[in-house]
């Protein structure tokens, strides 16, 4: 890259999304902010070695990821692997897919949005252990594919789909648990699979 | 066209745009036959947007950027 100038004018535009970024992953405004800062001192610091032409916002949050998982999982006593309970497949579609159904005038996508507070979406990322956290966060929140985010957290790519296949169904476990908990669907019981699709068909 | 357990696997990769061209028209060849996979993978897409929506905002502190840009300052004045 050419100059720091342009470094900075180019870098500074990805900061709102690296900070929201920061903290899903410290879950803490306070710690967030101090990973942003290191992270664009360790940018501007080595920005000699970013090839220009390449994906700057991908290697921006390559270095957030880094300084992340550095920073603080010394921090972290636990190893998190295991702590995740399995989650059937298709967890959520199979109890609440339905419902749209029921509204046919409003789309899916605004039910759900309105369904689940902004609150109960962060903290069903949140809850997650860090090693599910980071590649929902990448993938889901920040688009990144399975390549950039094996190289963001230094893992194979075959870890990157299996953690983000669990760390999704665990997400949407805690979301159906919010809506049990605030009445929005009943609580479980059987499966509506079968009658859900029945509904939707008739679209 | 495969079936249903087949197509549902791809689910993710598919939703991901991780599929190979061939894969990826298998999963859509069957979509355009089975409305019930068709409205699990609608389902997840849309889930999907929702999340991403509700969680890429963030208000920044005031003065965070400042501070950033003040650090570069100083950076620059010990080169």
């Amino acid at each position: 890259m050419a100059d720091r100038a342009t470094f900075t004018d180019q870098a500074m535009q990805y900061m709102p999304q690296l900070y929201a970024a920061a903290v899903r992953m410290t879950r803490n405004p306070a710690d967030a902010e101090d990973l942003v800062q290191e992270t664009y001192l360790k940018a501007y610091r080595s920005f000699a070695t970013f090839e220009e032409g390449s994906n700057l916002r991908a290697w921006l949050y390559r270095i957030l990821t880094n300084t992340f998982i550095n920073r603080y999982r010394a921090k972290q006593r636990r190893p998190d692997e295991t702590e995740l309970d399995d989650v059937e497949d298709l967890y959520l579609y199979r109890r609440i897919g339905g419902l749209e159904a029921a509204l046919a005038s409003r789309s899916a996508e605004d039910q759900l949005m309105d369904l689940f507070t902004d609150d109960e979406v962060k903290h069903a990322l949140e809850v997650l252990p860090e090693s599910f956290r980071l590649p929902v966060l990448l993938a889901d929140v920040e688009g990144f594919s399975y390549k950039e985010i094996a190289e963001m957290m230094e893992i194979p790519i075959g870890t990157v789909m299996s953690r983000l296949h669990r760390g999704r169904k665990a997400m949407h476990k805690q979301l159906y648990d919010f809506a049990v908990l605030r009445g929005l669907v009943e609580a479980p019981t059987e499966v509506p699979a079968a009658t859900a699709t029945a509904a939707r068909t008739e679209r | 066209m495969g079936d249903c357990n087949e197509t549902l696997r791809e689910l993710e990769r598919f939703l991901d745009q991780e599929l190979a061209s061939d894969a990826r028209h298998a999963v859509q060849n069957h979509l355009d036959a089975c409305l019930d996979c068709l409205s699990a993978f609608d389902f997840h897409a849309e889930l999907k947007i929702v999340i991403s929506e509700k969680l890429r905002h963030e208000q920044v502190p005031d003065g965070l950027r400042a501070r950033i840009e003040q650090c570069f300052g100083e950076l620059t004045d010990d080169d």
